[in-house]
């Protein structure tokens, strides 16, 4: 299990990066954390003649926090995201679904935004990103664009982004007010991926003085080709918040297409899915807040 | 006055060490070889076509490129069927690289030998196999439906059939008030070893002598394997297993084809070669177990008391037999556990399957047997109407029928007779640590929180520490530095620590001066190997016996320089004294000076033995005709039979009652292997085997499909527990010492592993009212169980029809 040759290149700064993507790109892979593609290099499942490596671009590795959303750079690993307290603050979402992500080891090395440019359907953080509506900035020869979330992912393991592009940051959006989130995950063992997962935000409104569930959504892991946002809300508004949500399971099955692999059936998805959805709605109004 | 170092919980002397990053493992060894990468078949079933090594041999770095053709004498025969057995009908085993067909993924086809490991798999990944496909047969189910064959020679894919009898079983179960017949099947699993298998081969063409390093089970199996096949004179091979990462039964298989074909090119190119297998050869290309179909029938009277056992069992075997049928006869023997059935009849089918091979894995078929035995316990409770606990304690050989014969051939060929044990007595603590008998009323408790759970048990015997024999040799050093040598090798349980703690209490010395080698054949050419849970028992033995034969040799210096009689002597911290007159003394390292007439003063030591000089006899030889010189012992251990440990499990699960997602919220073990040694390293060797025996129960599986391939060949898919999967573990121990040998202690390696899958299915059949018939589960089968019978309870018969009374 040693990969195949490659030629590997260092850029410094975001524009070198571009440039010798520019050239390389078509036969050529972004390295980051490396959580995914040094396995698959190694089992020579791919055989890219460059890595572009952007560990040493100055700038990547940051974290902004604006009144509107979380900004993540293409460097920042899951658990700078994950231990970042003004990210928390404002968008909880990101912590919740962070824990779920792999185990600590991988986390300290794997990149969120790395995560979502591979656009795995067992990955967690594509499916937040499509949560929180999201956006995703690319750069690339012909220049920069911004892609929202929901565009971005195409199928399993593709994207939008074109061979000699890189995602220089994703941009979570804060939610209302008022939304509740929770990110709940079933997996075979302790940070496998999942055999199905669930992010939810619920609204919440206290203007009755009782607080009453107003709108609900839902994006899933594992059971999505392309991570989709669910709306719940025909099933959940009006409710308090102490309630059990026996009806969301037409609007969840609706929602996913799960397939068999050997670790479950795609009914057993089909029920841990709409099981997974009624207790993260649960911990959303009863322990969330944001 | 030296503290006694047996039965203390002495730190593990390794750990430091290993902890550290300072073990030396095969890969840490010959930095400047070159390093070998294999092609390796990807279909199950097929015939070679053609290999076109062409576009490999430009590769920058590639020195030389092998393949069946190139191999030469006993190197291009087939690989040996280690070990012999009459109900062997077919026994076939592969070449080290495949002649002419291949039947399993994994097996090697080219070697290729380079200059590193990456320019060896690039050249490997040019080379171009030709392939006519052959049906392959996957799964017990097709072998034994015979339709498709992996070896054209071996009728019905039978490698070996097994009929065992006592008693007479047919008329027991005619004759017997209740009949039950449970089908049963288990999955296979491996080892797993944090360091896979590897090879290190270093020829020294000047004495024509080679060197070899393997990870292995067994040095002294492997070198006379190479020996053999490379025809060099045992005198001229050595082999070393250096630090080894991790056995648990798949390195004590040899000669593995690398380990034939490594020293074979390394002698052949005149250069030091290694290899090191990566994970995903360690999936396809080494072994595997577990696998069987079973079918029990079981006659007993209205108080549980069996009558008689009718235990049919086909075993998969995988595509070769090069270990024989050691892994079903254990399941054949030892199925039996602590009960006596009185007519026994065990009949079983060792079959090929295009699949890897199937070699002992910790507990090596006890675990299948004691799932066959406890299943069927727990279903006669249920028939009854009775206490599971109960059921067993009716069936239980009793302490004073001890030893008991089971009237069967145990693995070694030795009678199956168990020395000794006190089941009622292990029952009794096992249901005092687990509450037994508070258990309905914690049930209830937690059925009124909505929760399920459901408590198992389960029972087994281990024969341990079996023969041949295994040696000890001691030496003291003049400065008082103790080796200690055994041949039986070590994969990190502590065997250092123990030997230690031995040697050091039999010889009076400080365990700090004590130091151990293990699996190195320059030091100890004779030995067997580490398997059964028989290092402490062998080798604890041996080198206590070596260690003796020092005492007495070095008292009997003492007593002539002291002029004393050897009874007045005592050792304490490396002084001999006399009793009650602690000043007239003499340490041992002056003792080892003496022993050697050759007296240059090297050191303080020699010069101190100078005063001890004695009466100079010219007619005597400076060594007597009856003694050697030198301060050393060797002996060995070899018992008549295998000695018998045993244990008892029990469980408490939680399934949830949504998603069936399976917790285990305790877990309880009782173990008694006899006297232990060191009772930190047996918890330890206990908790280890329980993790590996949860992934058995739980997790593990290996997910061939209808062709053949392996679905999960790597650590992402294959869920080998982690630590967060694994219980709190409680254990209490019962010591019956072995009468059988010096020491009084049984083998405690394997027993955590064997009983888990059969206590957790247990508990989930108590948690959830219907029977587990199949294990390992998984949180979407046991869903799909619950589905079908609930099903099955709204649309047909009111009782379960699956096993009739």
């Amino acid at each position: 299990m040693k990969p195949a040759p490659f030629v590997h290149h260092g850029p410094r700064t975001l524009d070198e990066a571009v440039a010798v993507l520019g050239e390389v790109g078509h036969d050529g892979k972004v390295l980051a954390g490396g959580q995914s593609l040094i396995p698959v290099l190694n089992m020579r499942l791919a055989q890219p003649a460059h890595l572009v490596d952007i560990n040493r671009v100055a700038g990547l590795d940051t974290v902004t926090v604006t009144d509107s959303h979380v900004r993540v750079g293409a460097t920042v690993r899951h658990a700078e995201l994950e231990k970042h307290d003004e990210a928390y603050a404002v968008l909880p979402l990101l912590r919740q679904a962070l824990l779920c992500v792999a185990h600590p080891a991988i986390r300290n090395r794997g990149t969120t935004v790395g995560s979502i440019a591979h656009a795995d359907a067992a990955g967690e953080m594509p499916s937040v990103l499509v949560l929180t509506q999201g956006v995703i900035e690319v750069v690339g020869p012909r220049g920069r664009r911004e892609v929202a979330a929901l565009e971005f992912f195409e199928g399993p393991l593709q994207t939008v982004l074109e061979a000699d592009e890189l995602v220089e940051a994703v941009r979570f959006a804060r939610f209302a007010p008022g939304t509740r989130t929770a990110f709940l995950e079933s997996a075979r063992r302790s940070g496998d991926y999942a055999v199905a997962g669930v992010g939810v935000a619920v609204d919440v409104s206290t203007d009755s003085g009782e607080a009453v569930v107003t709108g609900a959504r839902a994006a899933y892991v594992s059971v999505t080709d392309i991570p989709v946002v669910v709306d719940l809300t025909d099933a959940v508004a009006g409710q308090p918040v102490s309630s059990v949500w026996d009806g969301v399971d037409e609007l969840v099955q609706a929602g996913i297409a799960p397939e068999a692999d050997i670790h479950a059936s795609s009914e057993y998805r089909r029920m841990l899915a709409a099981e997974l959805t009624r207790r993260a709605l649960t911990r959303a109004t009863t322990e969330g807040t944001a | 006055m030296t503290t006694r170092q047996f039965g203390q919980p002495v730190l593990r002397r390794e750990d430091p060490r290993l902890v550290t990053g300072n073990g030396r493992y095969l890969d840490d060894l010959g930095h400047t070889a070159y390093e070998a990468a294999f092609v390796r078949s990807p279909h199950a079933h097929a015939r070679i076509t053609d290999i076109d090594v062409e576009g490999a041999l430009d590769v920058e770095g590639v020195v030389a490129i092998f393949t069946h053709e190139d191999l030469e004498g006993p190197a291009a025969d087939r690989l040996p069927l280690l070990i012999p057995h009459p109900s062997i009908e077919a026994g076939r085993t592969g070449h080290a690289l495949a002649k002419d067909d291949v039947n399993h993924v994994g097996e090697a086809i080219a070697m290729v030998v380079a200059t590193n490991r990456y320019v060896a798999e690039d050249a490997a990944q040019r080379i171009v196999v030709s392939y006519e496909f052959l049906p392959p047969v996957v799964g017990i189910e097709n072998a034994r439906d015979g339709a498709n064959l992996v070896h054209d020679d071996a009728p019905g894919n039978v490698a070996a059939h097994l009929l065992q009898e006592v008693g007479d079983v047919e008329s027991a179960l005619a004759a017997a008030p209740h009949t039950l017949t449970l089908d049963l099947d288990i999955e296979r699993s491996a080892c797993t070893p944090m360091e896979g298998r590897g090879v290190l081969a270093q020829w020294d063409s000047d004495e024509q002598r080679l060197r070899l390093h393997s990870s292995t089970q067994t040095s002294t199996g492997v070198r006379a394997a190479v020996a053999a096949k490379l025809q060099l004179p045992l005198s001229q091979v050595e082999c070393i297993a250096p630090d080894v990462g991790g056995g648990f039964g798949v390195k004590i298989m040899h000669p593995w084809p690398e380990e034939v074909l490594v020293p074979w090119a390394a002698r052949r190119l005149d250069h030091d070669v290694k290899w090191t297998e990566d994970r995903r050869e360690h999936f396809t290309a080494s072994a595997h177990e577990r696998g069987q179909v079973q079918q029990v029938t079981v006659g007993f009277d209205d108080d549980g008391r069996l009558l008689g056992l009718d235990v049919r069992f086909w075993h998969d075997n995988g595509a070769y037999l090069p270990y024989g049928v050691i892994v079903p006869i254990i399941t054949a023997t030892q199925l039996l556990g602590p009960y006596k059935p009185q007519n026994y009849r065990v009949e079983f089918w060792s079959l090929y399957t295009n699949t890897a091979i199937v070699t002992p894995y910790r507990g090596a078929g006890r675990p299948q047997g004691c799932f066959a035995m406890e299943r069927t316990m727990d279903a006669i409770a249920a028939e009854l109407g009775l206490d599971r606990a109960e059921v067993r304690s009716r069936n239980f050989i009793q302490p004073e029928e001890m030893p008991f014969d089971q009237g069967l051939m145990f693995q070694d060929g030795r009678p199956l007779k168990y020395d000794s044990g006190d089941f009622p007595a292990s029952l009794a603590k096992l249901k005092a640590l687990v509450g037994w008998d508070d258990f309905a009323a914690y049930r209830e408790e937690a059925e009124s929180q909505g929760r399920k759970v459901g408590l198992g048990i389960g029972c087994y015997v281990e024969g341990t520490g079996v023969g041949p024999y295994e040696g000890g040799h001691v030496h003291v050093e003049t400065s008082g530095r103790v080796n200690v040598a055994t041949g039986l090798t070590t994969q990190g349980q502590g065997h250092q620590t123990i030997l230690a703690q031995i040697v050091a209490d039999e010889l009076g010395v400080s365990i700090d001066d004590v130091h151990v080698t293990t699996g190195d054949t320059r030091r100890m050419p004779y030995a067997v190997g580490t398997f059964a849970s028989r290092g402490a028992v062998m080798s604890g033995n041996a080198v206590a016996l070596a260690a003796r034969a020092v005492r007495a040799k070095a008292l009997r210096i003492a007593a002539d320089a002291l002029e004393v009689a050897e009874e007045d002597l005592q050792i304490e911290d490396g002084t001999i004294s006399v009793k009650g007159a602690p000043h007239a003394s003499i340490a041992l390292s002056t003792v080892a000076v003496m022993s050697n007439p050759l007296r240059y003063a090297f050191d303080e030591s020699a010069k101190a033995a100078t005063q001890f000089a004695g009466t100079f006899d010219p007619d005597k030889p400076p060594v007597a005709d009856d003694e050697e010189p030198g301060l050393e012992g060797k002996d060995f251990y070899s018992p008549t039979q295998a000695t018998f440990a045993n244990g008892m499990h029990a469980a408490i699960v939680e399934t949830d009652p949504v998603t069936a997602e399976i917790k285990i919220l305790r877990y309880c073990v009782i173990h008694d292997c006899g006297t232990v040694v060191n009772p930190m390293i047996v918890e330890g060797q206990v908790h280890g085997g329980v993790a590996q025996g949860v992934g058995g129960a739980l997790y593990e599986r290996m997910a061939y499909d209808e062709t053949g391939q392996l679905l999960n060949a790597s650590f992402m898919d294959f869920l080998m527990p982690y630590a967060s999967e694994i219980p709190h573990i409680e254990t209490d121990h019962l010591e019956t010492p072995s009468p059988l040998n010096p020491l009084g202690i049984k083998g405690a390696g394997e027993a955590g592993t064997i009983p888990v899958t059969a206590v957790i299915a247990s508990a989930i059949e108590d948690a959830e009212g219907f029977p587990i018939r199949s294990m390992p589960i998984s949180p979407h089968e046991l869903w799909d169980l619950r589905r079908a019978h609930a099903h099955a309870l709204e649309t047909v018969s009111p009782t379960p029809t699956e096993e009739s009374a």
